[in-house]
């Protein structure tokens, strides 16, 4: 694992977020821009159905509401293909939609500097992205780690307020 | 990780409020790992004896545990007529059957006001105070349940009784 290298190249907070557009469900695909206007939580995973994975999403899941207070758009990122993801939002009852950084594969996950080459997957990496596109927090946590959500939150809490 | 929300009386705690050790978990009565622990905590709450505090707070999962929400706050319920150890005990130990009618037997078996139990869980009365728990559990970097907490610290490390004792204790086990 070589978490360093990646938190060295993962994109800084006050930097633009790269911009993508990805499949998010069979025939469908968006795009990070198309999100401009409000703030987005962009959690990269490294499968679906690995054990900690889930538990991490499955709490994500539960809070619904909080990230709602913010007007933020929670997005899950794998190279796992659309119907697997299809099955594995299915199976989980989540609520939120899950990208396929699959062809080219982890190409997103290289943009943002948390692509693991030798084992073709993203690491487990948090970014808080404010209304305007510019990433302001970003986490990356051993794999085998469930960051939890408290972090995500005090990022959320500490962007500017849009003024009404 | 420290706990965000201090203990406090709205808290369910068995032992001494000054009992000289404090054990807390966040739980969820539908999670398998929490099932596999609650003999776990039982039998440390013996060895223990009057030396531990032992609180219990609710982080149910209730997107993929459909009965979690329910029996944490049929538990709630029993507790306001004083009888939630004996709920949180029995939830935990007919996992199998968990759902609305084992809710609705224990209430009976426990000889809680079934009327007022039923009104409880009918009306969500416990919600809010479930939904607490659970934030407060997301603030204090909760990652899933079981997560117990030593001296408000969260724990890492094996859930056993040896360990959760040694860490109460302030001693490291090597491995």
């Amino acid at each position: 694992m070589n978490i360093a290298l990646t938190e060295a190249t993962a994109p800084a907070a006050g930097s633009r977020a790269p911009d993508f557009s990805l499949p998010s469900a069979p025939g469908a695909r968006m795009a990070l821009s198309e999100l401009r206007g409000k703030p987005v939580v962009l959690v990269f995973y490294p499968a679906d159905w690995s054990p900690v994975c889930g538990d991490q999403l499955a709490l994500y899941n539960e809070l619904g509401a909080e990230f709602g207070a913010f007007e933020a758009q929670l997005l899950g990122i794998s190279v796992d293909g659309v119907w697997c993801h299809a099955a594995y939002a299915k199976a989980r009852n989540l609520h939120f939609p899950l990208l396929s950084d699959f062809e080219p594969k982890g190409e997103i996950a290289g943009l943002y500097g948390v692509y693991r080459r030798g084992d073709g997957c993203a690491e487990r990496a948090l970014f808080v992205i404010d209304s305007e596109g510019i990433i302001r927090w970003s986490h990356v946590v051993p794999i085998a780690v469930n960051p939890g959500a408290d972090g995500i939150l005090a990022a959320l809490e500490s962007l500017p307020r849009r003024p009404a | 990780m420290s706990l965000k929300i201090p203990i406090d009386q709205h808290d369910h705690a068995l032992g001494a409020p000054d009992a000289p050790l404090t054990l807390l978990e966040f739980g969820d009565f539908e999670c398998s790992y929490c099932i596999a622990a609650h003999p776990t905590v039982q039998g440390l709450i013996a060895r223990m004896g009057e030396r531990l505090r032992f609180v219990f707070r609710h982080m149910p999962l209730g997107e993929v545990h459909p009965h979690a929400e329910l029996a944490a706050e049929a538990a709630e319920a029993a507790g306001a007529q004083g009888r939630f150890w004996e709920m949180h005990d029995a939830l935990f130990e007919r996992h199998a059957e968990l759902g609305p009618e084992l809710m609705t037997m224990l209430a009976r078996r426990l000889q809680l006001d079934t009327t007022r139990f039923a009104d409880d869980l009918s009306s969500r009365r416990f919600r809010d105070h479930v939904k607490r728990d659970f934030l407060g559990a997301i603030r204090s970097g909760v990652p899933g349940t079981p997560a117990f907490f030593v001296a408000n610290e969260l724990y890492v490390g094996s859930i056993d009784e040896q360990s959760l004792s040694a860490a109460l204790q302030g001693l490291r086990l090597h491995a």
